[in-house]
């Protein structure tokens, strides 16, 4: 018998249980615009859009590089020391009468080494990225505050703040969601529709497997964390901008809400699959969640709680309903359980195989 | 034996002077700062930082034990501040006796440890997202309840603080509520059979799952110990510090993963000491006062915990990758 | 019934019986109405091929599995093994390749790992733990430091520890799965003493091994497995080492399409590769059209020498030719662009991405090559899939289907497709056919055929005996990490290459040292 006819080929990297995950993600936004609207008359505002983005911006600039590493099966929690590290940086070159272009070529350069060391020390050396990226986390810290000390530097330029703080002309855009999106489109466009981006979800799918069909698993690893590190100081940059103000404890506590935002845009945290178009939703609900929050009247230090929550709903609920599904298939009388992790070396009968008759 | 077992069993050795050997450095270390700083090595000063640093070894000894199991708890810093604030604020508001506080202290600490052991162990999240979760969640509430009150010395009854500040027989309290923690929870971990089952755990889970080991009672166990002992940390921070309010022992995590990793607690699991754990928290503290002392700025700590957490983890696989080195020699499939 | 042969003469009490046991999975019958027995104080040999069913009954004894049909009875009584905690409290011990200790704690608290004698208060008595490891090990008769740790200890040690461990629960059945596979020949001596001591303490030991030498040094009985079936139960006194391999392999050769093809240029060439620990001065040639078998038992070192060949693992020692041309692949990447393909063992684990479709899996290798200017085109993918999948008639919906919903057939062939897009020069094979049913073995080999005929040089491990000799043109024979044989097609019988695996002596030009 020949092959027979074609089916549609799925939009690689987006599975089933994915699209259900961003129709909930989208019925979820829909709601929270309309308690938004209930509380305030000037939610829906064009005004009040930009205030409701701008602040998540540098998180949500981080999620994307995030988004790619949680997907090849790591992490970095190490993003917000970066980008603090580099405002602390900004700050300090300014102090010392460095032209800033120069200077933030110098920031974004130290970023990448940073996240070289992350990469090396997971890719190369077989660390565990949980445990590097959180002494990392603590290490750009505290070189931050060795740059800087507890002093803050706010004498720069218009023209540099403007791009934090303003927005594009004639429109209430502000500039960092211009970078973030076009940095979401070309993520989006390597993750999805280049064999790069095949690479990274082969590695976070079975690392192994890809190791044997040739792609280079090492160097993968390594780029994507160079590609955080850089990133990182790109947002530290940016916040530096918009809070016209360079200090050494910037972005602390960011790293949460950017794994939340990963973790609620449909990211596996065991790898192998999500989206950076779920990622954007993600950005945008928690926006509008915030801002609904603001309007509330609950200040920034207890939203952390709804936040929280999110982060850890957004792991529970998917972990539950597939343990839920395989028992109730297995009580139906599928395939029998899996036996207690027999070693490998034991395997010298045939698999369990359905053949077809 | 064979060659490769004896040279294995030479490095196991070596892996288990770990305590000593920080005994040593600390020693080292002691002796150096008081070369350039004199002041270090009196009684005074001495006191000071085993006492500070008695806080963060009762936390690090519930961290430990949580690194045993393989996994992480990166929430016990809200668990103090919460604990702190709430403890401060029933002793304000006269609402408990300080016996009475300092019971609930522990016990809050005991709940929100139990939170992060149902997740983790009978939910099955990641610990390292699960406590991230907690984190936040636990921050944000103790801001909820602490709005922008602090809790003034004042306000807390008198002579709660002076467990902070006496000593029996020449040694400080809290040195020795640590001393006497660690005694016990060495006696646990050594001789019961739950104590054993939490290195087995750690160790090689899946075979600990073949022998029927109850692996998530275990996890459980050690995440709602891991909270009672923050929870108790809540108590000494307020006796230590007397004017809390919500932002209590922010940051603190890193110094209490780092005095454990350091202490010798191997970050995959399976092996490490109370004892060691404290003995790092002491080690951190030693560094800590020394800065100043030395000229060096209090912002290199920060540093400092994250170098110290990267070389701990670099040397443990190390140590791990040789070991299994000299094992597998012919390992045939 | 087969099953029931004569026990060593005397009034031994039964230890254990299995009666008409039979187990199947999904398509294929594991097991089919064996029988074995145990007396107390022998040692009993199991032995049969890659697949006899030995590591099913094994087990089935273990309470992993449990039997379809069939009894089990323990000194007389019927039981029910239905998990591994029930199996230890029954009294069965089983000794695995793999140790499953715990590397932080020491020996002796592995051994006594969930029984340690108590002490006050419930605690545990560590004194007394230790001495009874110590006495333990003394009636082994072997020197252990009961307080280090495990982590470190060789495998051999590590064995010894779970015999110790199995005595320490007083078994009445022990099984030994393939325990020499990792141990020097001074180990196995070592081992072997305290297996016979334990004899003399009347224990029943099951010793499951490939090594023929062995089974007639160490055990009194041996029962022969094939197929799944039980063939043959007598004293080794009773047997020769031919008469072993006779019944392991004595079945019809199925007829497996090969095609003769001419053997042209060298392709490969390997020259005293060598790598610490896997294997030693291997080599050997591989031509164009040319098929080379590599026969062997599990442990012989076949895998470890395709993996330093395909560049995932480092060399030693040695050289690697291609074309000619010296090569060191750091990386599978790099073996793949110089046209070297490998498909592994576990297509589970290594060969599939069981997540993607069949176009992706089939493309993934060659994906920089295919969009050199990064963006992957659907369109393209699908074509180039069909076109690679065409030849080997997968039974499949479409290229878009996920490889996990395949059967294991079909997803073999989608593996080979995949390495075969790379367009190799020279294809490693390992174990291509293994758990896949008849009718695909059949049309593995013939795609495989057809591959030398097209001027490939293949390298086919395998461990199953016909198979190899109806393909290969060359049999290269490796025995704990080195070649003992170069046995060409013409001489080549199943005899030759068993002695040859199992390490027996070989007169050099493929015939065997002893023919009784």
């Amino acid at each position: 018998m020949t092959a027979v006819t074609t089916s549609a080929t799925p939009r690689f990297g987006w599975t089933r249980s994915l699209a259900r995950w961003e129709t909930l993600l989208v019925v979820a936004l829909l709601g929270l615009i309309v308690l938004g609207n209930a509380l305030s008359p000037f939610f829906l505002t064009a005004g009040n859009f930009a205030n409701l983005i701008a602040a998540l911006m540098e998180v949500a600039i981080m999620a994307l590089p995030m988004t790619l590493i949680v997907i090849a099966g790591e992490i970095d929690l190490s993003v917000e020391s970066a980008a603090g590290l580099a405002s602390a940086l900004l700050g300090f070159l300014w102090m010392s009468h460095v032209p800033l272009p120069i200077a933030i070529l110098i920031v974004l350069a130290v970023g990448a080494l940073g996240g070289l060391l992350n990469g090396l020390l997971i890719a190369r050396g077989g660390l565990p990225s949980l445990v590097v990226t959180l002494g990392t986390l603590a290490l750009f810290r505290g070189l931050a505050l060795i740059v800087l000390g507890p002093i803050g530097v706010s004498d720069f330029p218009e023209a540099f703040t403007a791009v934090g703080f303003g927005h594009v002309p004639g429109t209430v855009i502000p500039w960092p969601f211009v970078i973030f999106l076009v940095l979401a489109v070309v993520l989006a466009v390597v993750l999805h529709r280049t064999w790069i981006g095949r690479h990274i979800y082969a590695i976070g799918k079975n690392s192994g497997a890809a190791r044997y069909s040739g792609v280079r698993v090492a160097r993968v690893k390594v780029g994507l964390f160079m590609l955080s590190g850089l990133i990182a100081a790109l947002a530290g940059i940016i916040l530096t901008s918009r809070l016209s103000s360079a200090r050494a404890d910037a972005a602390q506590g960011m790293t949460l809400t950017v794994v939340t935002v990963v973790l609620l845009g449909g990211v596996n945290i065991f790898g192998g699959s999500g989206s950076i178009p779920g990622v954007v939703l993600a950005v945008i609900a928690v926006a509008v969640m915030q801002n609904a929050l603001r309007l509330a009247s609950v200040t920034v230090e207890v939203q952390s709680i709804a936040l929280g929550l999110l982060l850890i709903l957004s792991v529970v609920i998917p972990t539950s309903a597939h343990r839920a599904k395989s028992a109730i298939e297995r009580v139906r009388g599928g395939r029998p359980p899996p036996p207690d992790s027999v070693p490998r070396g034991e395997q010298r009968i045939p698999s369990v195989e359905e053949e077809p008759s | 034996m064979t060659a490769a077992t004896r040279s294995g069993q030479r490095l196991g050795a070596i892996a288990r002077q770990r305590e000593l050997g920080l005994l040593v450095i600390l020693v080292v270390l002691g002796a150096a700062v008081t070369l350039r700083a004199p002041q270090f090595l009196t009684i005074a000063n001495l006191s000071q930082v085993s006492v500070l640093a008695s806080v963060t070894a009762v936390a690090a000894l519930g961290e430990a034990l949580v690194i045993l199991t393989r996994n992480v708890d990166l929430s016990v810093e809200a668990t103090i501040g919460i604990v702190a604030y709430v403890v401060a604020v029933t002793l304000e508001s006269h609402t408990f006796s300080a016996p009475v506080a300092i019971l609930f202290g522990i016990g809050l600490g005991l709940l929100l440890g139990i939170v992060n052991g149902v997740l983790v162990a009978f939910l099955r999240v990641p610990s390292i997202v699960a406590t991230l979760g907690t984190l936040s969640v636990f921050r944000g509430i103790d801001y909820f309840i602490a709005g922008s009150h602090q809790v003034p010395l004042a306000g807390l009854p008198e002579g709660f603080t002076d467990p902070a500040r006496s000593d029996v027989f020449g040694v400080p309290v809290f040195v020795l509520v640590t001393v006497i923690l660690v005694a016990i929870g060495t006696v646990i971990l050594r001789s019961t059979r739950f104590g054993r089952q939490v290195y087995a755990v750690g160790s090689n889970p899946e075979a600990a799952a073949i022998l029927g080991i109850p692996s998530r009672r275990v996890v459980f166990t050690a995440f709602a110990a891991c909270g009672a002992l923050a929870g108790l940390a809540g108590v000494m921070w307020v006796m230590e510090f007397g004017t809390i309010n919500g932002t209590a022992a922010t940051g603190a995590v890193l110094a209490i993963v780092a005095a454990a990793v350091v202490g010798g607690v191997n970050i995959f699991g399976g092996s490490g000491t109370l004892a060691g754990a404290a003995l790092g928290a002491l080690f951190l503290g030693f560094v800590a006062n020394a800065l100043p002392l030395i000229g060096l700025s209090q912002f290199y700590l920060q540093a400092i915990y994250g170098a110290v957490i990267l070389a701990a983890v670099a040397a443990d696989a190390l140590i791990l990758r040789r070991l299994q080195r000299s094992r597998t020699r012919r390992s045939g499939r | 019934m087969t099953g029931a042969s004569p026990g060593p003469v005397g009034a031994a009490p039964l230890r254990a019986e299995l009666r008409g046991i039979s187990k199947r999975f999904g398509a294929t019958q594991a097991l089919s109405d064996v029988s074995l027995d145990l007396v107390a104080g022998e040692i009993h040999a199991l032995v049969g091929e890659n697949g006899a069913g030995k590591s099913t009954l094994v087990k089935i004894l273990a309470g992993v599995h449990q039997p379809d049909s069939g009894t089990i009875l323990l000194d007389g009584a019927p039981v029910q093994v239905g998990g591994p905690a029930e199996a230890r409290a029954l009294g069965i011990a089983v000794v695995h390749q793999e140790p499953r200790l715990f590397p932080d704690l020491t020996v002796a608290e592995n051994v006594f790992i969930g029984h340690a004698p108590a002490g006050r208060l419930g605690s545990i008595d560590w004194g007394a733990t230790r001495r009874a490891a110590e006495a333990l090990f003394a009636e082994l008769d072997v020197q252990f430091d009961v307080n280090a740790p495990v982590r470190g200890l060789s495998m051999a040690d590590q064995q010894l520890i779970e015999i110790a461990k199995s005595l320490s629960v007083e078994a009445r059945v022990l099984i030994l799965d393939e325990p020499t596979a990792s141990l020097s020949a001074h180990e196995v001596e070592r081992l072997f003493a305290i297996v016979r001591r334990l004899r003399q303490r009347g224990a029943s030991i099951l010793f499951v091994s490939h090594r023929l030498d062995e089974v007639f040094a160490l055990c009194d009985r041996a029962t022969v497995f094939r197929d799944g079936r039980h063939v043959v139960t007598l004293p080794t006194s009773q047997l020769t080492t031919a008469d072993l391999v006779r019944h392991m392999v004595g079945r019809a050769v199925s007829l497996f399409p090969k095609v003769e093809t001419p053997i042209g240029d060298v392709l490969l060439e390997v020259d005293g590769l060598s790598r610490v620990g896997a294997f030693r001065d291997v080599s050997f040639t591989v031509r164009s059209g040319e098929i080379v078998g590599f026969a062997g038992l599990v442990g012989a070192g076949r895998t470890e020498v395709a993996r330093v060949l395909f560049g995932i693992d480092r060399r030693d020692a040695g050289e690697i030719r291609l074309g000619g041309a010296p090569v060191a692949f750091t990386s599978p990447s790099a073996a793949l662009t110089a046209g070297v393909a490998y498909v592994p063992e576990d297509r589970h684990q290594d060969g599939l991405v069981l997540d993607f479709t069949i176009a992706q899996n089939v493309t993934l290798p060659i994906l920089p090559r295919l969009f050199p200017r990064l963006l992957v085109r659907a369109a393209t993918e699908r074509a180039v899939a069909i076109d690679e999948t065409r030849a080997f008639q997968v039974r499949m919906t479409g290229v878009g289907q996920l490889v996990g919903a395949l059967s294991g057939g079909n997803q073999q062939k989608v593996v080979l497709a995949k390495w075969l897009a790379s367009r190799p020069r020279v294809l490693i094979l390992d174990e291509p056919t293994r758990g896949i049913d008849i009718g695909a073995k059949v049309e593995v080999h013939r795609i495989v055929s057809e591959l030398a005929a097209s001027g490939l040089g293949i390298v086919l491990i395998s461990s199953d005996l016909p198979e190899v000799l109806a393909m290969s043109d060359r049999i290269v024979v490796m025995h704990e990490g080195r070649i003992t044989a170069e046995i060409p097609r013409a001489r080549a019988t199943e005899e030759r290459v068993m002695y040859a695996a199992t390490g027996s002596a070989d007169g050099g030009d493929g015939t065997m040292a002893a023919d009784r």
